[in-house]
């Protein structure tokens, strides 16, 4: 069957897909977000102990959905990959700079002898879970906005930014959307680890992670508003009949309009964020994160969907329109597109066995007496 | 195609290149060997149920986490390199090139990562069976994460299964069978896998062979060594054998990479293999000095390793560069010619088919295709340059074929003295052995420079020369990058020693 889609069809399917790997990043992202969460929430060695060691069974998995989607991008959208690393240089080297500090930190920071002391590798985890999700967000963020990129009859990418890609921080939408993924992040953060510690011995921490998730979340709200209302009012690029890429007035709320599931997508999402929220902070129960984490994913959907779908191309260059990058100009092959598909049948069976180890691995939750000398 | 290249920038991004994948080498092939054997302790603790199996897995594991978490933070920026760095490469070739490293995301970066957590923090929290598999897992998954990044860099040895695609200028794969079976693939995944098992292997052997000799753990450090001492043995005959096959593989498709790792300038009949030998660095292509100060050569040796054939040609680097009438070898020079012919006429096609000229855009299409095969050739600028560096090249083949036939010698004596029961004793051995895990690293090491070093100037063979991989990015640009990772990295490593040291001092838990 798979064999039979004709290229467009395969086009949009591995939009879908990258954009499902993309906003099951954001998700995972809670470990960023109990890492920045970190310093505002514990007031001793066993409870900062508690926290990191609850992040440190997780962050590989937020880690190597990175990769994934870095490799699905590559994959799927080979010009994607090679016209925004390339080109964006400076913001994807200091994106990938906080994660390779991040990487090291859980497995060294209680280890004797470390060299650098655990406050440096507390401090790496600070820069990963703000600087990194903040960049994070404005590289997306120039989904809407544009780059600064020109493309020749080879494809060869000249960027014509001095910052090569950090510029895309200097707009007010990508750092609020930015922002928004930091804030975000520590509300799931403080909703993971209030599902996942066991806090009978340390009460205190339990009261301050749910005030910490209130205080977020009315954070994030103000950033969330800027950036929906600024993308229902501002030009965006569009595709026209010819193949021609034209700023178009209202674009994104045309594609919400065009395509309203997207617009219930969003909405469902930004509901269940709430609904999380809400049962932490006012039922006091330990299931919000079940809530807020699909919100998230859901929010994220809507986003790359609008940035992608209804003709519009998904990493538009502000210098020189034509060369802006749409699912249809910048994807693989049919034969590729077809085998990447292939592969994505063995995705369910992936998410299977993570869940079913992140069940056996998280039914009892994380008590003090684990934190021996085998601990992060 | 491409005007104005920086050489300068292209240098830096090579070096960039080379000294982060250098990097994450030091921890990838501890991580393929040793998650085998982690697995292998833990099984007999499963079997035998005595409980020093267990904390002797657990010590293994511990260093093994250690590694591990290293080796994925230098992995990341590999992954994205390919765009930052060559980023015209990531776009002429990703529509192949990306599949595999999609693919190794999909399959085995999550088996790693999941059961990973398992291993270290699943003792109390799953059965022992499952926590077993679980340990499996994670050897699987890395090997597996092997299998496809090493696909990938087989098919820029060997590319397979595509075609060039004059409308996108891009290679399009045609058959991604053709790229997972290509036999430089599998010589390729079955040598770098058995060699990083010896890695694993040697570094059991040098720490335990440090504990025998403080007369510490001795009854772990025993039982380590015995089961260490027989994967490693195993290994490297595997590694010995791969190893061949990979130099076969090489006259095949690389001959030029064969000729220069042998040093040797003009072909012969019969060719000896030189065994060692001192490179003379004044030689150049074409001149005739001897390409050697001092040389050990075992006659005929070479032919029957390259073609399975005693008296068999062998091409030298002068035969590949100047061409061979008699053995029917083109030159570099004609190649040249036949490959600027491919390049105009690709940019005839595109401006004509963009002016609507449809005669002159099929002929153009026309040319192109009866030179297509060249078109890699066409951005050389003289035949000389397609020669790698021999110097590197001869060292780095000779010092891991020579560490590589000493290794199963050293198992062989360690497994000898074990079944004596006299190992303790033997200081002439266990002393050296210590050392044994640096020489492994060595050699894995000098076996990337051979495979790499000796495939310049080419990013994929014979199609594109690094000089048009590269991305559009000024040499001060990388240079910082270069030097804000090597400081990094750097810092990480000496922390990562420090600690691995300090966790061997400890030593296993005792009952
Ligand atoms: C402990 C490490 C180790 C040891 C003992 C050996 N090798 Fe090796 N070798 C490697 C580690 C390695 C490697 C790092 O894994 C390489 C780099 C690329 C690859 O596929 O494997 C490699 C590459 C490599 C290549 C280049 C392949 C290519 O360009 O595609 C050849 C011809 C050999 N090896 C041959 C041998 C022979 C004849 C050995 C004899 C015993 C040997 N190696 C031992
Ligand atoms: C230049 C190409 C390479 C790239 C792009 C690359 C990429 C990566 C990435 C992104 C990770 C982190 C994965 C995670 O999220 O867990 C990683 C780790 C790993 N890679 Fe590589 N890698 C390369 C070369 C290799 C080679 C040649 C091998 C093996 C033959 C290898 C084997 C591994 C293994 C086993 C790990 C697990 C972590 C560890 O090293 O301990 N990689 N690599
Ligand atoms: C992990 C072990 C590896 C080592 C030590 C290594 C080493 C090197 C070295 C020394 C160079 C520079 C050669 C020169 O310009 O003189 C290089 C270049 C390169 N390697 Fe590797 N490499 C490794 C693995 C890989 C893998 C697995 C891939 C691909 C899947 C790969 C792809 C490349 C590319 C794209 C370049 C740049 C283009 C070029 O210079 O040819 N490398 N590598």
């Amino acid at each position: 069957m798979i064999g039979n889609l004709d290229l467009v069809t395969l086009q949009h399917i591995w939009w879908v897909l990258c954009s499902v790997v993309g906003s099951l990043f954001l998700f995972l992202t809670f470990v960023q977000g109990g890492q920045t969460i970190l310093w505002q929430v514990s007031k001793n060695e066993v409870e900062k102990s508690l926290i990191i060691n609850s992040l440190g069974r997780k962050w590989e998995l937020t880690f190597t959905t990175l990769v994934l989607f870095g490799g699905a991008l590559f994959a799927a959208f080979p010009k994607f990959y090679a016209t925004s690393f390339g080109g964006a240089y400076w913001v994807w080297i200091l994106i990938l700079f906080t994660f390779i500090i991040q990487a090291v930190s859980y497995e060294f920071r209680k280890k004797p002898n470390n060299f650098l002391g655990a406050g440096t590798y507390e401090f790496f985890l600070l820069i990963n879970g703000s600087v990194g999700l903040l960049l994070i967000g404005a590289a997306v963020g120039t989904f809407f906005t544009g780059s600064n990129f020109t493309l020749n009859d080879y494809n060869f990418v000249t960027w014509s930014h001095p910052l090569r890609g950090l510029e895309a921080a200097f707009s007010l939408f990508n750092l609020s959307l930015g922002l928004f993924l930091v804030f975000n992040a520590r509300v799931l953060g403080s909703l993971y680890l209030i599902n996942n510690i066991d806090f009978k011995p340390v009460p205190e921490l339990e009261y301050r992670l749910r005030r910490a998730c209130f205080s977020n979340f009315t954070w994030s709200l103000p950033f969330l508003l800027y950036i929906l209302v600024s993308l229902l009012l501002m030009s965006g690029f569009g595709l026209d009949e010819n193949g021609l890429v034209a700023m178009v007035k209202r674009k994104y709320l045309a594609n919400l309009i065009g395509q309203p599931w997207i617009l219930l997508i969003l909405l469902t999402g930004v509901v269940l964020v709430v609904l999380g929220v809400l049962r932490c902070t006012k039922n006091m129960k330990s299931s919000g994160i079940w809530f807020a984490g699909p919100g998230t994913v859901l929010v994220g959907l809507a986003i790359f969907f609008t940035a992608g779908f209804n003709n519009t191309p998904f990493y538009p260059s502000k210098v020189d329109l034509q060369s802006s990058l749409t699912i249809f100009n910048a994807s693989s092959s049919h034969y590729t597109l077809t085998v990447m598909t292939y592969v994505a049948l063995t995705i369910p069976f992936v998410l299977a066995y993570i869940s079913y180890v992140w069940y056996a691995m998280d039914k009892k939750k994380l008590g003090t007496e684990e934190l021996g000398s085998d601990a992060y | 195609m491409i005007d104005n290249i920086d050489l300068n920038m292209v240098n830096w991004a090579r070096a960039q290149f080379a000294m982060t994948a250098m990097y994450h080498w030091i921890f990838v092939p501890l991580t393929l060997g040793l998650s085998w054997l982690c697995a292998f302790y833990e099984a007999i603790y499963v079997k035998t149920g005595n409980d020093e199996w267990k904390r002797l897995s657990q010590f293994w594991m511990k260093l093994f986490g250690i590694n591990f978490a290293i080796g994925v933070a230098t992995g990341i920026i590999l992954e994205f390199e390919f765009g930052t760095n060559w980023s015209n490469y990531s776009w002429m070739v990703g529509d192949i090139f990306g599949a595999p490293l999609a693919i190794e995301g999909i399959v085995a970066f999550f088996l790693e990562a999941t059961f990973f957590a398992v291993m270290f923090f699943g003792w109390e929290r799953v059965s022992k069976r499952f926590h077993l598999f679980s340990t499996f897992m994670v050897a699987l998954g890395s090997n597996l994460s092997a299998l496809w990044i090493l696909v990938a860099n087989a098919w820029m040895q060997y590319p397979v299964g595509m075609a060039f695609n004059p409308d996108t200028a891009r290679f399009e794969m045609q058959n991604i069978l053709e790229v997972i079976s290509s036999p430089v693939a599998i010589s390729k995944f079955t040598h770098a896998t058995s060699s990083s098992f010896i890695v694993g292997s040697l570094f059991v052997l040098s720490i335990s062979s440090w504990y025998l000799l403080r007369n510490r753990h001795v009854r772990m450090a025993q039982r380590s060594i015995v089961v260490a001492a027989v994967f490693g043995l195993l290994s490297s005959l595997l590694a010995g054998f791969t190893g061949d096959e990979s130099a076969f593989e090489n006259a095949n498709h690389q001959p030029m990479k064969l000729a220069a790792y042998e040093g040797l300038y003009n072909g012969e009949s019969g060719a000896g293999l030189v065994a060692a030998g001192i490179v003379n660095t004044s030689k150049k292509v074409g001149d005739d000095q001897d390409p050697f100060h001092f040389e050990v050569r075992i006659p005929g040796l070479l032919s029957l390793l390259a073609n399975r054939s005693p008296g068999s040609f062998v091409p030298g680097i002068n035969d590949l560069v100047y061409g061979n009438e008699q053995e029917n070898i083109m030159g570099v020079d004609e190649k040249i010619e036949k490959g600027k012919i491919a390049v105009s006429s690709l940019d005839t096609y595109k401006l004509a088919k963009k002016a609507g000229n449809i005669k002159e855009a099929e002929s153009a299409l026309a040319t192109f295709k009866e030179h297509q095969n060249y078109l890699g050739y066409g951005f050389l600028e003289s035949p000389e340059e397609a020669v790698p560096p021999v110097a590197i090249s001869f060292y780095s083949f000779h010092i891991m074929v020579i560490l590589g036939s000493l290794f199963p010698l050293v198992c062989l004596a360690y497994l000898f003295f074990i079944h004596k029961n006299t190992l303790s004793k033997q200081v002439w051995l266990l002393l050296p052995g210590v050392s044994l895990f640096f020489l492994s690293l060595i050699a894995s090491q000098a076996g990337w420079v051979v495979a790499e070093v000796g495939r310049q100037p080419w990013a994929i063979q014979g199609l594109l020369p690094v000089t048009v991989a590269r991305s559009n990015l000024t040499s001060g640009t990388i240079q910082t990058t270069f030097y804000m990772f090597v400081f990094l990295f750097t810092i990480l490593l000496i922390a990562e020693i420090r600690i691995m040291l300090k966790q061997i001092s400890i030593g296993p838990k005792e009952s």
